[in-house]
């Protein structure tokens, strides 16, 4: 059906080829510094030194991600890639969990100071980290929280907006819903657990989807808190991989680390792309 | 809007608003009320004491020229950013909406370079152009073209810009994508009996129908290029040479922790939370309202 109504407006034929040809053309543009930097994490480094490298892939792809994952350059890439997933996990969940119960708060409870409350949560979507850091250095550093976890996740955690995206969410829940539970005597975390919870579950996804990016693609925070090469996140580890002064950078291991650190979040926005659309959508409007 | 029914009870409600209380607080406003507090100080050179000078930092801020070529250099740098990621973006978009086959399959891959990390697009781009192995920038020379971003004020802004807008092309795409698939399909018809070719209906119905996204996406865009690109920066030029790519927020950065200059870089701080604001009322006041359905 649709295809026939896109076939009144639109030529078929040669048209069509041509969109193709253009769309092709476009993807492999797009696409080419992450073919070329593939490439160059599968050939030694002096295939890469006396240009122009090769832009097929050599067969050095398992003795460069070897050499990546297991040793590194400061530090081997596995940890780093390990500090990532700790950081953008820790982000993703601590961010949710906080955002679930304040949105429930605010929706279902009429307390002093309420309106208050919502407008500090509100607040805070103007503060992106980068605009305060060094303040926020002090308080963390002051909390012994440098090289840490802790204070790698906690000041990336409180953020409005999936407090406001909760917010929206649970305004839509029918009004009987909550009148049931409370004839039935049922208590408020009571029907926060087995009814708002479960109700929620898609927009906790599609939210995961875009705050483990958000997470995983840190980079002035963790190059401020973590002086400790065991605690680098990977991609705030590759540009310590440069050699300071006037050496050669060891590509092969520098680009194979480069995958290395896009490869997580490709996957999840690649597998769960319908709920990573839907995320977008939801965060920004 | 309100609910009509709530629960009862206030400690309840207190502590379940606390986690997120208390995070805003240690980590949101106590920094931003010190970066305020800080800005009207300046600390002596031993960091021991500090002298109250109200806007004096303000005031030298001002009127130094770097930090107002900082701020030329910002305007530039987000306007080609914004520039360089939409209209490809919405070349693309524009395409594979014509495609009836395929066009999931276009999407997946189109969507990789919105999930990589700033940081990792500005090496990717930096191996590209590097001046001794970089592979552009040694066709670039085969052709005569002497590449060096390191020395070369323009060319470090078109790398950083490129770098920066390459992941956001994903971005946009998506969202005109999805407002592209929105359209009336009816209306498109209805034009194209009348006789309308393709950009004639792209310029006065498309176009028209798509101004709330793009105009979404301008916002977000700007903010995008003040904010996030500071792995861009960091990686390829360090906002070199000179200060030729040194945006405010990299400025912030390097006078504070590598200049450990606290007074000015929290001068700074105050007014990129002034610009974040007006940036934060614009996208609420306007975007929904401003642009016609």
């Amino acid at each position: 059906m649709a295809a026939q109504q896109h076939g009144m407006v639109e030529k078929r034929g040669v048209g069509i080829w041509f969109t193709h040809a253009f769309m092709i053309l476009g993807v492999l543009i797009i696409f080419f510094p992450i073919w070329l930097a593939f490439v160059a994490s599968t050939v030694t480094q002096a295939d890469i030194v006396s240009p122009p490298m090769p832009v097929v892939p050599g067969d050095q792809f398992w003795v460069n991600y070897k050499a990546a994952l297991f040793s590194g350059v400061n530090v081997p890439v596995a940890t780093m890639l390990f500090n990532s997933l700790v950081m953008a996990i820790g982000i993703a969940v601590g961010k949710i969990i906080i955002s679930l119960l304040s949105a429930f708060a605010i929706v279902y409870f009429k307390f002093p100071g309420r309106t208050t409350f919502f407008w500090l949560i509100f607040l805070t979507l103007m503060l992106p980290v980068e605009v305060r850091i060094v303040p926020t250095f002090e308080v963390v550093a002051g909390f012994g929280m440098l090289n840490s976890y802790y204070g790698l996740i906690f000041p990336l955690i409180a953020s409005a907006t999936a407090t406001f995206l909760f917010r929206q969410f649970f305004l839509t829940i029918p009004d009987e819903l909550a009148e049931a539970a409370r004839v039935d005597g049922a208590r408020p975390m009571r029907f926060f657990i087995d009814i708002v919870v479960p109700m929620s579950r898609t927009n906790i996804a599609a939210l995961f989807v875009i705050l483990f990016i958000y997470g995983w693609n840190q980079y002035l925070w963790p190059l401020l808190i973590t002086t400790d090469p065991e605690m680098n996140t990977i991609v705030m580890g590759i540009k310590q991989m440069f050699p300071s002064g006037d050496d050669f950078a060891h590509w092969p291991t520098i680009m194979a680390t480069s995958i290395l650190a896009m490869i997580p979040p490709v996957i999840v926005v690649v597998s769960m792309q319908k709920l990573f659309v839907r995320g977008l959508v939801d965060s920004e409007k | 809007m309100e609910k009509r029914v709530t629960f009862r009870g206030w400690l309840l409600p207190l502590a379940l608003i606390a986690p997120q209380v208390i995070i805003s607080a240690v980590f949101f406003f106590y920094p931003a009320g010190q970066a305020v507090w800080q800005s009207l100080f300046i600390p002596d050179p031993f960091g021991l004491s500090s002298q109250f000078v109200g806007l004096g930092n303000f005031e030298f801020l001002l009127s130094d020229k770097y930090y107002r070529a900082s701020f030329v250099t910002t305007a530039v740098f987000s306007t080609l950013v914004t520039l360089c990621s939409m209209i490809p973006a919405l070349f693309l978009a524009v395409i594979a909406d014509r495609l009836i086959k395929g066009s999931g399959v276009y999407r997946t891959l189109l969507i990789w370079p919105y999930a990589v990390a700033p940081a990792v697009a500005g090496v990717l781009w930096l191996f590209m152009f590097n001046t001794r192995v970089g592979v552009v920038a040694w066709y670039l020379s085969q052709l005569g073209y002497d590449w060096n971003h390191v020395l070369n004020d323009t060319e470090a802004m078109g790398l950083v810009v490129v770098a920066s807008a390459w992941g956001r092309i994903s971005y946009n795409f998506l969202f005109f994508f999805a407002a592209l698939q929105s359209v009336p399909r009816s209306v498109i018809e209805a034009a194209a009996i009348d006789g309308a070719h393709f950009w004639r209906r792209f310029f006065t119905i498309v176009l028209p129908l798509l101004s709330p996204t793009a105009f979404f996406l301008l916002v977000v865009n700007v903010v995008y290029a003040f904010f996030e690109t500071f792995g861009v920066i960091h990686t390829i030029t360090g906002g070199g040479p000179q200060q030729a790519t040194t945006i405010l927020v990299y400025k912030v950065f390097s006078d504070g922790f590598v200049g450990q200059d606290l007074g000015s870089s929290s001068a700074q701080s105050v007014i990129l939370l002034i610009v974040v604001g007006l940036l934060t009322v614009i996208q609420f006041k306007y975007v929904e309202k401003r642009v016609h359905y």
